[in-house]
């Protein structure tokens, strides 16, 4: 007896070892991560299950993306039409045929066998400024400005240790726009001993690297705002990180609205099912 | 169990097709009158939960393959065109992504719940067997699926776990060529994958029905391990466990709901937004949050032949568990220490979970290899020893007398 006692003994104290030694090796991992990107978390009139879309911010986002995103980045999925889908920045369908028709497009080829230029429809996708990716590259020393469409979905900043354990319970899911803000206002002066070779920017929110071949895409007043709102950096980068978001996730307003009716009988469903299931096993004892 | 049939047709209609194909019979003794265990708990609904998964899985897919292009070049966009562009489109679309991991964590829960209380032993150990072969299929549909919508993360998790195959000796390269159809994960590889990942799922199926006819003969195990001795044992199964069943399953539909409507991409790596690019490699590839204890234990071996081996091993032990573990006591109710073992084996697997998603490198890797030398003697020596050294608690008469002794003490 003594000797079985033992053994088990043994093989428990061996399990707690093992996982204090396996769990140990990897705690490091939860201390550090600093001198990684740095990304602030901003508060979004889309966050959370209530969340919604600002119409205006959206407008005011595609007003920037237009005028100086679209300069370098291309966004091949969306389209004109977008612009006025429900849950989306509001314009009506006649703002939207207006802003279409500003684009030439070319297309064909016609009954005489030839390619023709034409003034944008509504379905037509937004220009991209660059007839291909190796235009682009050639542009900027071999880096590529990635198309924009789904930018808001791509990039995420772990925010470090076990963070994530805690978003499904506060439903944290803005780490892409968050990034498209912390990257557009990142450009701070460079540490002590950091250099950035040739038309490179030193960006302290950058995930690629410690530089950037964009140069700052952002000025004061570069942009003017039709809705009087100020025209600096900061709001020009929360309004372009919100219309990212919209054009990565347009079905977002269709979504939570869906989830809280789904929810809502589901909820109710799963009482009714209680209450039944104690009715049913009432008279067995289990 | 599968004892006599108490069905009996109602009306001319029903006798005539009784006695023609005896269908409504087998649905009968099947799912009203079959006698299940009155002190199971709600973790025997991940059984059913499981079964609603699968038919998720099954609808969602069949819709979004009404509208998606199996083609390197379009894939991409037709994924994003059923986002946009199709009626409910992004619904089918998180609904079958973010079913795919409901699948697994009901998958999970399941297996640990017949880890613990023992259901993989006599008379279960086919139907156990069955369970881990739906496991493996499970795990080589989703992996196919994640390569659809030829994202950086489908592209490259395609890459590196089929080149595992190049660890063979002598004909791993001309596997590799073989699965890739060139070489290099291709269109080929794409529309290969595409046809398996449309087929597995109905394999799937197919294996589920022997699951539940193995399940049918010998029965349900319950939270006391013993065997059902009398008829009070037992409750029908209609209205008893199909009401707790459909309880179960509507709260798991909330969980699954909480993520699918709230946080769709949770779970997701946002590199699979980005278009495959074969020209760029991601910083860290990672597999799907489901493969990751098994990727720690693949990494942690130094050698790409072993640490392939010791990936299918852990596994394979899966499979002759039956064997390896000693005791004649099923649960770990009455199993005092095996019952500490099991939960360092439940913390053991989340720590190579979380060791997987890390990159293979410094003290990651020497916990991962810590973890995973754990895993193997948990069952190879710790399962086979425990049985022999260790005093069970004295077990109850019966169900039924647990059951009485339980709501006595309350
Ligand atoms: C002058 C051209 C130019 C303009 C204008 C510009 N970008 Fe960029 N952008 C680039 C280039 C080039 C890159 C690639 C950077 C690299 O990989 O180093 C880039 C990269 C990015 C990235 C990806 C960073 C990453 O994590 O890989 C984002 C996001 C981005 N730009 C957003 C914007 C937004 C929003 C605007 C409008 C406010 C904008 N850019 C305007 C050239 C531009
Ligand atoms: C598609 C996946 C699966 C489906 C749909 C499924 C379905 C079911 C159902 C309906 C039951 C009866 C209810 C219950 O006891 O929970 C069951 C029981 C069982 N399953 Fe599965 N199963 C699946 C996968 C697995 C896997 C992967 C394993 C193990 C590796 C497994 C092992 C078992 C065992 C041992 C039982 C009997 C348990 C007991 O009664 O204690 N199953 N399964």
């Amino acid at each position: 007896m003594t000797m079985i006692l033992s053994v088990t003994k043994i093989g428990r104290a061996m399990g707690a070892a093992a996982l204090v030694a396996g769990l140990a090796f990897a705690a490091p991992a939860f201390a550090s991560e600093a001198g990684g990107p740095v990304v602030e978390t901003q508060s979004w009139s889309f966050a959370g299950p209530f969340g919604r879309f600002d119409k205006a911010q959206l407008q005011r986002g595609y007003k920037v993306y237009k005028e100086v995103c679209s300069t370098c980045h291309s966004m091949n999925l969306v389209s004109f039409r977008n612009l006025a889908d429900a849950g989306g920045p509001g314009f009506t369908m006649d703002q939207a045929k207006a802003l279409a028709a500003t684009i030439k497009v070319k297309d064909g080829p016609n009954d005489a066998g030839e390619m023709f230029e034409r003034d944008g429809r509504p379905s037509d996708r937004f220009a991209a400024p660059f007839p291909n990716d190796e235009a682009a590259r050639a542009s900027f020393g071999g880096a590529l400005p990635p198309d924009l469409s789904l930018i808001a979905k791509a990039r995420a900043v772990h925010r470090g240790g076990a963070s994530f354990l805690g978003d499904p319970f506060t439903l944290y899911a803005e780490a892409g726009p968050d990034y498209v803000y912390n990257l557009l206002t990142g450009y701070v002066e460079a540490p002590h001993g950091v250099t950035c070779d040739g038309a490179l920017q030193y960006n302290q929110s950058f995930i690629g690297g410690t530089c950037i071949a964009m140069p700052p895409p952002l000025t004061d007043d570069i942009v003017t705002y039709d809705d009087g709102t100020k025209g600096t950096v900061q709001n020009y980068a929360r309004d372009v990180a919100a219309f990212l978001m919209w054009t990565a996730e347009p079905k977002l307003e269709a979504r939570k609205s869906t989830g809280l009716k789904v929810m809502m009988f589901l909820i109710v469903f799963a009482g009714l099912l209680y209450l039944t299931k104690r009715k049913v096993w009432s008279s067995v004892a289990h | 169990m599968s004892g006599h049939s108490t069905y009996t047709p109602s009306n001319g209609f029903t006798r005539w097709i009784d006695s023609r194909l005896p269908i409504i019979r087998l649905g009968y003794d099947s799912f009203v009158a079959y006698p299940t265990p009155r002190n199971l708990n709600y973790w025997w609904a991940f059984g059913a939960i499981l079964s609603m998964m699968l038919a998720v899985q099954l609808i969602t897919g069949i819709v979004l393959v009404m509208h998606y292009t199996p083609n390197t070049l379009m894939a991409f966009n037709s994924v994003e065109h059923i986002m946009r562009d199709v009626n409910w489109g992004w619904l089918m679309r998180y609904m079958h992504a973010n079913g795919a991991s409901m699948f697994f964590i009901a998958v999970y829960v399941h297996i640990l719940r017949g880890l613990y209380y023992g259901s993989y032993k006599a008379p279960r150990e086919i139907l156990w067997i069955l369970g881990v072969v739906i496991f493996l299929l499970m795990m080589a549909t989703a992996f196919m699926g994640y390569v659809l919508p030829w994202g950086q993360m489908s592209f490259w998790g395609a890459t590196v776990i089929t080149n595992l195959f190049s660890a063979i000796p002598l004909v791993g390269d001309p596997i590799v060529t073989w699965l890739w159809g060139g070489f290099s994960v291709d269109n080929p590889t794409l529309n290969r994958f595409f046809s398996l990942h449309y087929l597995l799922p109905f394999v799937i199926v197919g294996v589920v029905v022997l699951h539940v006819w193995a399940l049918h003969v010998v029965g349900q195990n319950n939270p006391t391990g013993v065997e059902l001795k009398s008829e009070q044992d037992s409750v029908a199964f209609t209205p008893y466990a199909t009401v707790k069943d459909a309880f179960g399953m509507v709260v798991f539909l909330i969980f699954f709901s909480w993520f699918l409507f709230y946080s769709p991409n949770y779970m997701g790596h946002p590199d699979n937004y980005i278009p495959a690019n074969p020209m760029v490699t991601p910083a860290h590839i990672v597999p799907e949050w489901y493969f990751l204890p098994f990727y720690a234990i693949l990494r942690s071996i130094p050698d790409k032949l072993g640490g392939v081996l010791a990936m299918f091993g852990a596994i394979a032990v899966l499979f002759v568990l039956p064997w390896l573990d000693t005791s004649k006591v099923k649960s770990a109710t009455y199993r005092p220490l095996y019952k500490q073992f099991f939960w360092v084996l439940v913390i053991c697997g989340l720590g190579l979970g979380y060791l997987g998603s890390q990159p293979a490198e410094g003290g990651y890797v020497v916990a991962s290899r810590i973890l995973t030398a754990w895993y193997f003697f948990h069952f190879l020596v710790i399962l086979p020893v425990l049985g022999l050294v260790e005093k069970p608690r004295p077990l109850p008469e019966s169900v039924t007398a647990a059951v009485l002794a339980k709501n006595a003490a309350h």
